[in-house]
């Protein structure tokens, strides 16, 4: 996949009244592509989202689709769809009123709207209920009507705001899967907006993690997983999230350096062998394994996966061991070191 | 059904009546018995010292299909609320669909629109009065400016009513806008911005988006507006007292003339128990009809 970037921003910064809204963001998104923007909430990511859509105009920086300047064009000019998170569906419209508002707006012939209706719903599995009001419809449908809204007109730039964020945790993945699903069959550009990681992880081609308005590491899934460049990529990506160790704790890294591990490359071993000595200070217990929460002064979220039940009483003293390979090293500033 | 079920349920019951009775007793005395009483006096005729009162059946409803009195002032009622109820609730829209927007000093017009609500009605009549009257009033100052005559605008039958009715506008159209704000915060933002997405323009939006949601607050507006005109009396003792020749006289200055200045009763009964038939039509269109027809949230 090595062709012109869909759609590019370029150094985009958006500010309100002196509070930080998105600062330098550029962002290269090729066409077909699922791009996950993830991150805490007051991140920015649903600003930056809105920004591309074209709902709010940035203070700085360049904004292209499909190669034309859309910086300051409006956003029925930028040829996207969009789902939000409340999916602002017209309350007062049928299912089929909703679907067709847009195509309606446009003048679609309707002969081709009906086609392009029906095609809608037989993709989102609504084909039947296109006389329902939005009011008798359950959850998860109203997400697939804000869905068939979205492909209707067939844009090829599809914008999500945590689509799935009214959703129970059951229909939360199986509708995960359809949306990944339709995106790859529609071959559509997908950007999508989530604090959930397992949505971006799961979903993504290129996951985007902000942070206060900046964005801190832009790559595959597996890249923020295995090479997170600083600390706060390597505590907010991975469930459970990466230990940091302070370098003093353990031999032969100096001092000021953070050591980043994950529980599933912590082994415990008996004591007096481990490279550090820690207290439990709690166990869960997750069905296939056992999350042991280990205390050290030197140390945050540490903790260790042991299979199956495993509880461990809250204050043992163990001693862990974890390889040097599967070591991160951050410096002062929380950056990673190439090792 | 065993015992304690039995009392839970007596006491739901006693509950229930408990709630009930301030609402009942209060209705029962100054609405439902008084239209009662109005319905049965409507049915006699006047008692005078020679002629006690009898029983008269409809007689006192043809009376009044036969004064030309009568169908002056329904005419006068009709054009007066055909007119004012559809303009300021239009003029009630625009403002509120203004006063929603990103505008500066959105509370300053917001509270300027909604002032002549909170002025007594005596005061705001009073106000007006100074306004129509001919030679010293704004309106003649204003006209006299460009040359024009001055007029009497309360003090000719083409102009009367007229006059009370922009005084009515303008009062209203303020308080019904209230209730559209109201109602237009309640429509989410992000309807608008799925509505600008899909292409739809500024006006596409408001007619098939925003008009549609408003419709239960259109609704509600409507009937009280509708209910309001026939309720007006206080601007016209103030302004024309219902003159000259009729030509401001509306229903209910009407009724309250024939009861109190020509002391007929049962004429007054009779044409109260006409308005109160005719609101109660509306009102039934409204909850039966129109009811399905509109989206509630």
């Amino acid at each position: 996949m090595t062709q012109a970037p869909f759609v590019r921003l370029m150094d985009v910064a958006k500010r309100w009244n002196g509070q930080l809204g998105v600062e330098g963001i550029s962002l290269d998104i090729p066409e077909g592509s699922f791009t996950a923007l993830l991150g805490p909430s007051g991140c920015g990511k649903s600003t930056t989202l809105r920004l591309l859509a074209g709902l709010e105009l940035p203070d700085e920086g360049k904004i292209m689709i499909d190669d034309k300047d859309v910086t300051t064009s409006a956003a029925s000019d930028r040829n996207l769809s969009m789902v939000f998170q409340s999916y602002a569906l017209f309350p007062h419209l049928s299912v089929e009123e909703n679907v067709v508002f847009g195509l309606k707006v446009r003048r679609v012939p309707k002969q081709e709207r009906k086609q392009k209706l029906h095609r809608a719903l037989e993709i989102t599995g609504l084909l039947g209920y296109e006389n329902r009001k939005p009011g008798e419809l359950s959850g998860g449908q109203r997400q697939r009507v804000a869905l068939a809204r979205a492909i209707v007109a067939g844009q090829r730039l599809c914008l999500m705001d945590e689509p799935l964020s009214n959703l129970d945790a059951k229909l939360r993945n199986s509708v995960r899967k359809d949306i990944k699903k339709l995106q790859r069959d529609l071959g559509i550009t997908v950007v999508y907006v989530t604090h959930d990681q397992t949505e971006a992880m799961s979903m993504a081609d290129t996951v985007v993690l902000m942070k206060d308005g900046r964005i801190q590491q832009v790559g595959a899934p597996e890249d923020l997983y295995n090479k997170p460049v600083n600390t706060f990529v390597a505590e907010f990506v991975g469930a459970p999230p990466m230990a940091l160790i302070g370098s003093e704790a353990i031999d032969g890294f100096g001092k000021g350096k953070t050591l980043g591990v994950r529980a599933e490359n912590i082994q415990i071993v008996p004591k007096g062998e481990g490279r550090l000595s820690c207290t439990v200070n709690e166990s869960e217990f997750l069905g296939s394994e056992t999350l042991i929460g280990l205390a050290h002064a030197g140390a945050a979220g540490l903790c260790v996966l042991r299979p199956g039940l495993a509880m461990m009483s809250e204050g043992e003293e163990i001693d862990i061991h974890f390889n040097n390979e599967h070591l991160h090293v951050f410096d002062a500033a929380g950056q990673r070191q190439v090792s | 059904m065993s015992a304690h079920a039995n009392l839970e349920r007596r006491r739901q019951a006693i509950y229930g009546w408990l709630l009930l009775t301030p609402a009942l007793a209060l209705l029962s005395i100054f609405a439902f018995y008084p239209t009662i009483a109005t319905l049965w006096t409507s049915l006699f005729s006047r008692g005078t010292r020679r002629n006690p009162v009898e029983f008269v059946g409809t007689g006192n409803y043809a009376d009044l299909f036969a004064d030309p009195t009568f169908w002056l002032v329904v005419k006068n009622n009709l054009l007066y609320a055909g007119v004012t109820i559809p303009v300021s609730i239009g003029i009630a829209l625009a403002m509120a669909l203004w006063a929603n927007g990103k505008i500066r000093a959105r509370s300053f017009v917001r509270t300027a629109y909604f002032t002549p609500t909170v002025l007594p009605m005596i005061a705001a009549a009073n106000l007006w009065l100074f306004f129509y009257t001919p030679g010293l009033g704004v309106l003649d100052q204003i006209g006299s400016l460009f040359g024009l005559p001055s007029v009497n605008w309360l003090g000719q039958p083409e102009t009367a009513l007229w006059a009370i009715i922009i005084v009515t506008i303008w009062k209203e159209a303020g308080f019904f806008m209230i209730f559209y704000l109201a109602a237009l915060q309640t429509i989410p933002e992000d309807l608008k911005e799925a509505a600008d997405i899909e292409g739809a323009s500024r006006w596409t939006y408001t007619r098939r988006i925003v008009l549609p949601l408003l419709m239960p607050t259109t609704l509600f507006i409507a009937v009280n507006a509708l209910i309001n005109s026939v309720k007006l009396i206080d601007h016209l003792f103030i302004l024309t007292k219902g003159g000259p020749s009729d030509a401001s006289k509306l229903l209910l200055y009407y009724i309250w003339e024939m009861a109190f200045a020509f002391f007929d009763a049962p004429q007054a009964a009779a044409m109260t128990i006409l308005v109160i038939a005719v609101l109660a039509v509306v009102a039934a269109v409204k909850f039966s009809y129109l009811d399905k027809r509109t989206h509630y949230q």
